[in-house]
């Protein structure tokens, strides 16, 4: 199926007022993988017909990863900068596909001068499939094992636990969870600027301790919600040579692919 | 009144002094941070409090180790209305002055032996957990002699203050039972009266003098751990309310916004925009030292406990990692206990050349967290350890240009080209024309 991704420059020229603007994000935008998630967002946007618009080249990094890495200059200067482009455009609500821009977007920018209405695209995925905007019946994951890994700036940081698990339990598929699981989730390692580095001394790796959680439970598919989590989990899990028995899904790639999109 | 009851008096007032000139120290101590403004959201506050502190929420999610904990903590606070009729009968010489409430007060006696029994009970688990079991989260590194021995101490009192408790009660009934002068038939008591079996071959004589001895060792126990507790990490007996009802009531992934480099940006964005006075102090950016933290910050220090479920969940932990979140915590107790000594001997300008960060935490530490907020959700009193990791990052990459090689790459690339790694801005959106 062909995408349409409207930009905001385009909309505006042509006198459209999208209803949400999509948030891509750096990992959305030039990560391998993560443009597959991206591409699955935009498929589900499409499909439930929502009037959506990204900022394309206009979109810079939220500075997520520079304040967490004490860097609060250049996490300033981001934010600024991209308050300057998001209210220009007089945006209201915002999707992200990451929940670290989730949350400096809805947490951190308001501080700034950015006041924007801001869920991550789990939430969104959540409301569509209650106002009946879209249909999500079982498919491929059928009675398939899943197990969801909880993204830190999701849950702890945000207190959304529900959203990604009543969207898998539409799948029509056993929901196992790993015993750390919400509020008590393991890290997959890569928060507060890890991903950008390598890890501090230590006996192993965290991405490695959380796959083998998972893995414990012998699930056909562990799902998550974020780009960072997933490279890590696929990782974890490449280094079980579980490859090709347990997949990393997003949970929007579980949609998407269910409804054959 | 007699020279045991003056004797009492001056014990009494004595130890309160002692104890209040430790709480002003202490307060002094906190008051050195940063200041912050939480006097918000009153009714909220009161709310989380009722239910983290004043309901022990957080502590059961650790069954055993929680409802073990509330069996102190419920004995604790009930089992001190006693106290009021001890300091009653030490002053005025009576003995047991409230028995005149008859039924009620056999019943109030009763459960107090109830709750004693749970004490004891609670604490006998808790020693084996540490010295016998070996619980990991009591062995690790940061756990050296000496927060071991103030744990097992704190434990170790309160087993002779319950067995001084029941031994009075025991041989009081004997007392009570032969009719000895000044002993009032008074109180029920469900559990010592098979203890009394021990005492009944012995004279009254010797059972008036250990009656006696157990009552002063007793009140002297109870003296003696309150003045205690304020140079221990049982200090959170008191402040784990006060601090839960200062908790951070935003969103755990919201990191504060520094004004001070807001100011810096804004100019920078804005060039007309007005400076700071030329003799404005100079900002320091980030936490090198306990000042720079916030005194709730501090707070947090002094009301830790060490329990170690916050370096139990810490993903850094499990793996190896030298970080350690109960490490932050009773690394900035030990640095604002050290940096109140030197301003009590040497004046508040004194400066003995060390730091919270570098002499007590490294950056390895600082380094290995992933600000995952696991310690922070584990936390029984709500501390944010996590907030002292990232003011003490602030100032390595803000004051110090200290970033590891990699990150300082990351920033180049979020500065240069607004991503974190080397892609063209011009590229973003070029997935959407691939396959």
């Amino acid at each position: 199926m062909e995408i349409k991704v409207p930009t905001m420059a385009e909309c505006i020229a042509d006198g459209e007022v999208p209803e949400i603007l999509f948030w891509v994000g750096c990992a959305g935008s030039f990560d391998d993988r993560a443009k597959k998630i991206t591409k699955a967002i935009v498929k589900i946007l499409n499909k439930a017909g929502v009037k959506f618009a990204v900022l394309g080249t206009e979109e810079s990094c939220t500075g997520d990863p520079a304040k967490r890495a004490g860097n609060e200059f250049l996490f300033q200067m981001q934010a600024f900068t991209n308050i300057q482009v998001l209210n220009g455009y007089e945006v209201k609500k915002i999707v992200t596909g990451c929940p670290h821009c989730f949350n400096t977007l809805k947490n951190e920018y308001p501080d700034l001068g950015g006041n924007y209405e801001v869920i991550h695209h789990t939430q969104l995925i959540q409301q569509l499939i209650n106002d009946g905007k879209l249909k999500v019946e079982g498919g491929s994951f059928k009675g398939k094992k899943i197990t969801f890994h909880d993204p830190c700036y999701l849950g702890r940081a945000n207190n959304e636990y529900e959203a990604p698990r009543s969207i898998i339990e539409k799948l029509d598929n056993e929901l196992t969870e790993m015993k750390r699981s919400r509020a008590n989730g393991l890290c997959c390692g890569a928060g507060g600027a890890q991903m950008f580095k390598e890890a501090e001394h230590g006996d192993k790796e965290v991405n490695v301790e959380r796959a083998e959680e998972a893995l414990a439970l012998n699930p056909n598919v562990i799902a998550t919600g974020c780009p960072f989590c997933m490279t890590m989990m696929t990782d974890g899990v490449k280094h079980f040579n579980k490859e090709a028995e347990v997949k990393v899904y997003d949970v929007a790639e579980l949609i998407a692919n269910a409804q054959d999109l | 009144m007699g020279i045991s009851n003056i004797i009492f008096l001056l014990l009494f007032v004595g130890a309160f002094v002692l104890f209040a000139l430790r709480i002003k120290t202490i307060i002094r101590n906190i008051r050195l941070g940063r200041d912050i403004n939480l006097n918000n959201n009153f009714a909220q506050r009161l709310k989380v409090m009722s239910l983290v502190a004043i309901g022990q929420s957080k502590m059961v999610v650790r069954p055993v180790a929680g409802i073990m904990h509330i069996l102190i903590y419920v004995g604790f606070i009930i089992m001190n209305i006693e106290l009021l009729e001890i300091i009653i009968d030490g002053i005025t010489g009576t003995h047991r002055v409230f028995a005149f409430l008859g039924g009620f007060y056999n019943f109030v006696i009763a459960s107090f032996e109830f709750l004693g029994l749970g004490v004891l009970v609670a604490c006998i688990v808790f020693l084996i957990r540490r010295n016998i079991i070996k619980l990991k989260r009591f062995w690790s590194a940061e756990m050296t002699s000496w927060p071991r021995s103030d744990a097992n101490l704190i434990l170790t009192i309160e087993i002779f203050l319950m067995t001084a408790f029941f031994t009075m009660n025991a041989t009081d009934q004997v007392l009570q039972s032969r009719g000895v002068e000044h002993y009032i038939h008074a109180g029920a008591f469900p559990f010592s009266q098979y203890y009394s079996a021990l005492f009944t071959g012995l004279s009254s004589e010797t059972l008036v003098m250990i009656e006696r001895s157990v009552w002063w060792f007793h009140i002297c126990g109870i003296l003696f751990f309150l003045n205690y507790v304020p140079y221990s990490k049982h200090f959170h007996i008191l402040l784990a309310f006060p601090n839960v009802f200062y908790s951070n009531l935003n969103a755990k992934g919201k990191f504060n916004n520094m004004e001070s480099v807001t100011n810096e940006v804004k100019l920078m964005f804005d060039p007309s925009a007005t400076p700071p006075p030329a003799d404005a102090a100079p900002v320091k950016f980030g936490a090198k030292d306990v000042q720079d933290l916030t005194w709730k910050q501090l707070m947090d220090a002094y009301s830790c406990t060490e329990c170690g479920r916050c370096t139990s969940n810490c993903p850094a932990n499990i793996t190896g990692k030298k970080l350690s979140p109960r490490k932050i915590m009773m690394d900035t107790r030990y640095r604002l206990e050290e940096v109140g000594k030197n301003i009590d001997k040497n004046g508040a300008e004194f400066n003995d050349g060390k730091s919270l960060l570098h002499d007590f935490i490294s950056p390895e530490e600082l380094w290995a967290c992933t600000s995952c907020n696991a310690c922070v959700e584990a936390c029984p009193v709500n501390i944010d350890p996590l907030s002292i990791i990232v003011d003490l990052r602030r100032n390595l990459v803000m004051e110090e240009s200290n970033a590891p090689s990699a990150l300082a790459g990351m920033f180049t690339n979020v500065e240069n080209n607004g991503a974190p790694w080397q892609f063209a801005q011009a590229d973003r959106l070029n997935w959407a024309n691939e396959n």
